[in-house]
């Protein structure tokens, strides 16, 4: 017996579709603001992107080419399953690199190549809601946003201060859009915020448990929220990668023994692939050859 | 200027249903005024006190508020952005149980900064400072600035919110039992405070409290509450000194007498 279910194309049916294509229409029309959508049951688990495949899977066509990114990586779990399911309920192609790939699926990073006009980055978000923490109603997160009452937001970054000498979020670091919504950046590193100002790519954000879909057009202007004392600061690094030497881009820490030895490197592969192939070396680049 | 009420409440009442919270209640404030509104628990203290404070709509009636730029403006009439707004920078409200009326899970410069930066203030420095004036000035030591307060006692609760409040250098101040709960020695300091915080600063406030002798120490004026109604109203010393209704002169002899 061969039973062989039959999917519409790209998974989610017509209707479904068009209702989460009027949401991302609002959404950039306002940008920063939180529209809220009815999210549909996906065939993977909340927290794992529903929000962001419900997003690529009513954006995507037949010529589009998917590049999907978890933790910078296109070679995690997370990653790979996504880029499969899209493979085979879409029949889309599929990539590594940043430049080829028309939509991009991100979890928790930018990648580091900068996006052109025409792209599509597409992020998944755990909790959209940025003054969630400080305010657990909804009804009063909403009215806060409406009438642009946003000196809770800057509470949180006082705390930091206060407890830590310095603003201690290094993630999911609140943005003011064009001057007007704050917004969760989903939990990008800190260091990936400047690249969302005036970004050539449209951003659009997808969170499924929490049913919101928000975005950041193209060429808008995306500010960090910081205090006068205290500028906004991206994360430093004291080492290049130890693969392929680049700098200036975020790295991730590996333990190597349980001697406590470590190196840096880069989180996103694809760069670190393509500097690599471009005859860039680290200083522990020849170790797997060597082992 | 200052012949000029601050506040107007003209024929207030609110509903719940067929049930009366307040009915017809009318008033004028003056700057530098304190008000007591007293009467026995369900008399409708703490309805009209909402009522006022626009945190809860009347049914029917009008609050007219004098804005700083002279301006009389009906509150229900205002937009909710104009109405927070004002709550915020003109206004303050003490609440009775210290925990509404604080972030218990923020540190308490950050619960005294809160208001500054709502306004726009983005100088870390300079809230912090604010902060540690103002915690100085309500008798918290300044090493107490990045504790939460919930490491606080109830006094310092209740002084902490009062700071909170007082920062943005509101006109009017609404206040809730704002002795409930504490013990006399810790009643006494906070009624001194508030008495000197009053007079320094000139700020109106209605006061709602079933403690007569509160009322006696903080208060100009007073009015008399029951079922909803208010039965008497006058200076503070005739009212207590010389009660003319019968609920009223029952109400000054309940009084514990130690």
């Amino acid at each position: 017996m061969n039973i062989q279910a039959d999917y519409n194309f790209a998974y989610l049916d017509e209707q479904t579709k068009r209702m989460i294509r009027r949401a991302i229409l609002k959404a950039i029309a306002i940008p920063g603001y939180q529209v809220p959508f009815s999210s549909r049951e996906m065939p993977m688990p909340y927290g794992w992107g529903t929000g962001g495949v419900q997003v690529t899977a009513s954006i995507i066509g037949p010529d589009d080419v998917l590049k999907v990114i978890d933790q910078g990586a296109d070679d995690t779990t997370n990653a790979v399953s996504i880029r499969a399911f899209f493979a085979k309920v879409a029949r889309v192609k599929t990539t590594t690199h940043t430049s080829e790939a028309t939509i991009i699926q991100t979890r928790h990073r930018i990648p580091e190549e900068q996006l052109r006009d025409g792209q599509i980055l597409v992020y998944q978000v755990p909790i959209p809601e940025p003054l969630r923490f400080l305010e657990p109603r909804e009804t009063e997160t909403r009215k806060m946003h409406a009438l642009e009452e946003y000196g809770l937001m800057h509470v949180k970054l006082y705390e930091d201060i206060a407890t830590h000498g310095h603003i201690a979020t290094t993630y999911a670091y609140p943005v003011k859009v064009e001057g007007r919504y704050v917004m969760d950046p989903s939990p990008t590193p800190k260091f990936d915020n400047p690249k969302m100002h005036m970004s050539e790519a449209l951003q659009l954000f997808g969170a499924g448990r929490e049913k919101r879909i928000y975005a950041i057009p193209p060429y808008t202007n995306v500010v960090s929220l910081d205090f006068d004392d205290h500028p906004f600061e991206v994360q430093k690094f004291d080492k290049p990668c130890a693969i392929c030497a680049a700098e200036g881009v975020y790295l991730d820490e590996v333990i190597l023994d349980d001697q406590g030895s470590r190196m840096f490197v880069c989180s996103d592969t694809d760069n670190c692939e393509s500097r690599q192939a471009a005859g860039h070396r680290g200083e522990l680049s020849g170790m797997e050859a060597a082992q | 200027m200052n012949n000029q009420p601050l506040l107007s409440v003209n024929e207030v009442s609110k509903f719940y249903g067929a049930r009366i919270g307040c009915r017809d209640v009318s008033f004028d404030l003056y700057p530098g005024e304190v008000l007591a509104v007293v009467g026995e628990s369900g008399s409708g203290k703490t309805t009209l006190l909402n009522c006022i404070s626009t945190r809860l709509e009347p049914t029917s009636g009008s609050v007219m508020y004098r804005m700083r730029d002279e301006t009389k403006r009906d509150l229900y009439q205002m937009s909710e952005a104009e109405r927070r707004f004002l709550m915020r920078t003109d206004w303050g409200f003490v609440h009775q149980n210290p925990a509404d009326g604080l972030r218990m899970a923020v540190s308490a410069g950050a619960n005294v900064g809160e208001r500054l930066m709502a306004v726009g203030d983005r100088h870390y420095g300079n809230i912090r400072e604010t902060a540690i004036d103002w915690l100085g000035r309500v008798e918290i030591n300044e090493d107490r600035v990045d504790d939460q307060p919930r490491a606080f006692s109830g006094g310092m609760r209740q002084r902490l919110q009062i700071a909170r409040n007082l920062v943005t250098g509101p006109r009017l101040m609404f206040m809730d039992e704002p002795t409930g709960g504490l013990d006399v020695s810790v009643q006494a300091r906070l009624l001194d405070l508030i008495r000197g915080l009053v007079r320094d600063l000139g700020l109106a406030a209605i006061v709602v409290t079933h403690d007569l002798a509160v009322a006696r120490l903080l208060s100009h004026r007073m009015i008399v509450m029951k079922d909803g109604h208010v039965i008497e109203s006058g200076l503070t010393d005739r009212v207590l000194d010389d009660p003319h209704e019968p609920y009223t002169q029952l109400l000054v002899s309940s009084i514990l007498q130690v």
